[in-house]
């Protein structure tokens, strides 16, 4: 058993009188795609938020390889590998699809000012491995003929997988999703789990999901974590869950 | 046709102006379409900018260096790295500490800074007039005579030519250095930028790093034009770069060498048309009637809800 990437102990979030994250506990081994299901206005998102450094949660801990990072700020979290997407596309709009993954390498290529003046050979070097990765995620999204359009003006499903290879660049080693599959046709969301799962197998990336799509979530994940009104409600794998009671009446409901 | 002579006459003079407004407006808008916020001591800097330039320029002649390149070059680089120097500073230990809370506080604290840099100068250089030589006297005509043609001094081409470098300079750094592409991203989502590793505190104090040593470069140009410097000079500049940076769209670069470019062609025609008295007037009424058509200027878009 590989040990846990990233573990959460006992986090709270609270904004004024409302208690929006209450005692959630998560522990995500290295390796893993693990789901945070519930209904809207559950606190998922807010967890997310949490976790790469957008909120400092109120209370509890959260170790990543053993080491607390809550509220340290954002980019330094990213550098610890941790990054994430949004449920609403969150691009650099105005640069081009290809200047979007670039932004996402600067803190791995060197950024002294005086290099990038006088664009000395170490400089141009690393420029052109950035662009050679960004070329490759391109590729790979088939994303290359759009490669020099302002971001804002793709189709949404090709923002959708600009902004996975976007957390791609960053070289993470836990990536969260939220909501990834929302508003993508049902082709769209399956070649999303056929790429969740290589992202997973060929670059060693930790996932963690936030999803709606049932069909997706019970296919794909080794583990599912409940929350309900910001607690946790369950825990366990896609089969556990699905036969939990607690579970059906609070969130499955119809199925 | 001496009228058209009159008018381009006008026209240079104005472009001439309008250039260095454009290089200090760039300094406000640029940390505007970071931080959103209106950095008040921005006119300040520029103000020192020219001090610095001014106590070059009088060392060197001391020195008796009198040959024009050296003091030139001696002045911009003295003034340019002072003045970032106290753009980073005044970031760092005005506006750094509050942010992330009420907008207002930083504008305050703005308000406050701009109030200090201008007593420090007048505690340390005194407030009465200092007067920068003249190291680029003479013009030349363009056309017959200087009645039917258009005259343009040495000291105003060097603004354009300067200005132009600037504003070349700025634009190749935005648009093809990694660090500029890392401003772009900032300027558009400041929180994603942070999220995907950038350092943005690293970038904002860049920003106004670059802004200052832009002013900078306005100070010591014309600081030289007007050949009479005062510690209280950096308020009206900064009021008109402000108007600058709004009448082009605050927040976007071009906009704000457009809307300089602009305010002081008006600035020129409106002083020729009502009387040289009344070249501010028509300069803020240009402000008034834009924030009232046009809140988001010539080349501004409108702000769209962040979520």
């Amino acid at each position: 058993m590989s040990r846990p990437l990233l573990e959460v102990r006992g986090l709270c979030m609270r904004f004024g009188g409302l208690l929006a994250v209450n005692g959630v506990n998560l522990s995500v081994r290295e390796g893993q795609i693990v789901s945070m299901i519930g209904p809207n206005g559950a606190g998922k998102t807010t967890v997310f938020n949490c976790l790469n450094g957008f909120y400092r949660p109120t209370s509890g801990e959260i170790l990543l390889d053993g080491e607390p990072i809550q509220g340290l700020p954002g980019h330094r979290i990213a550098c610890k590998g941790v990054v994430r997407t949004f449920q609403n596309v969150r691009l650099f709009k105005e640069m081009t699809a290809v200047e979007n993954l670039l932004v996402a390498q600067h803190q791995h290529i060197n950024t002294n000012f005086f290099a990038g003046l006088f664009k000395t050979p170490g400089y141009r070097q690393s420029e052109r491995a950035a662009m050679g990765r960004a070329a490759e995620w391109l590729e790979r999204m088939s994303l290359t003929e759009v490669a020099n359009r302002p971001a804002g003006t793709l189709a949404y499903g090709q923002q959708r997988r600009l902004e996975i290879a976007r957390c791609m660049m960053t070289r993470p080693r836990l990536l969260m999703l939220d909501e990834p599959a929302a508003g993508l046709n049902p082709r769209e969301t399956e070649d999303l789990k056929t790429l969740i799962g290589q992202l997973r197998d060929e670059h060693g990336v930790t996932v963690l999901l936030i999803e709606h799509d049932m069909k997706l979530v019970m296919s794909i994940s080794e583990r599912i974590l409940v929350i309900n009104q910001g607690a946790p409600l369950a825990e366990g794998t896609p089969v556990e869950i699905r036969a939990n009671p607690d579970v059906i009446k609070a969130y499955l409901g119809e199925t | 046709m001496p009228e058209l002579y009159h008018y381009l006459q006008q026209l240079v003079n104005g472009l001439t102006i309008g250039s260095t407004y454009a290089l200090i407006a760039i300094g406000y808008t640029m940390v505007y379409g970071i931080i959103g916020m209106i950095n008040f001591a921005h006119g300040e800097v520029y103000m020192i900018g020219s001090y610095i330039a001014f106590i070059a320029i009088t060392l060197l002649a001391m020195a008796g260096v009198d040959s024009l390149l050296p003091i030139m070059f001696v002045a911009f680089a003295a003034s340019m790295i002072v003045t970032s120097a106290y753009g980073y500073s005044i970031e760092r230990f005005a506006y750094r500490p509050l942010r992330g809370g009420n907008r207002l506080i930083p504008l305050i604290s703005a308000i406050g800074m701009s109030i200090f840099l201008q007593n420090m100068v007048m505690l340390s250089q005194d407030s009465k007039d200092k007067a920068i030589p003249s190291l680029l006297p003479g013009n030349f005509v363009l056309g017959e005579s200087a009645m039917s043609g258009v005259t343009i001094s040495y000291m105003q081409v060097l603004i354009f030519v300067v200005t132009f470098l600037a504003m070349l300079g700025l634009s190749l750094f935005i648009s093809r250095s990694r660090l500029g592409r890392a401003c772009r991203a900032c300027a558009e989502d400041l929180k994603m930028a942070n999220l995907l590793g950038i350092n943005t505190n690293q970038i904002i104090a860049l920003t106004f790093v670059i802004g200052a040593a832009l002013a900078a470069v306005a100070g010591v140009l014309l600081g030289m034009q007007y050949g009479v410097i005062n510690p209280h000079l950096g308020f009206l500049a900064g009021i008109k770069a402000f108007t600058a940076a709004v009448l082009g769209g605050i927040g976007s670069i071009p906009g704000a060498v457009l809307g300089g470019l602009l305010l002081g062609v008006a600035e020129a025609f409106g002083a020729d048309l009502f009387g040289d008295q009344y070249k501010d007037v028509v300069a803020f009424s240009l402000l008034v009637l834009v924030l009232l058509f046009r809140p988001t200027g010539i080349l501004g878009r409108p702000e769209v809800e962040k979520v």
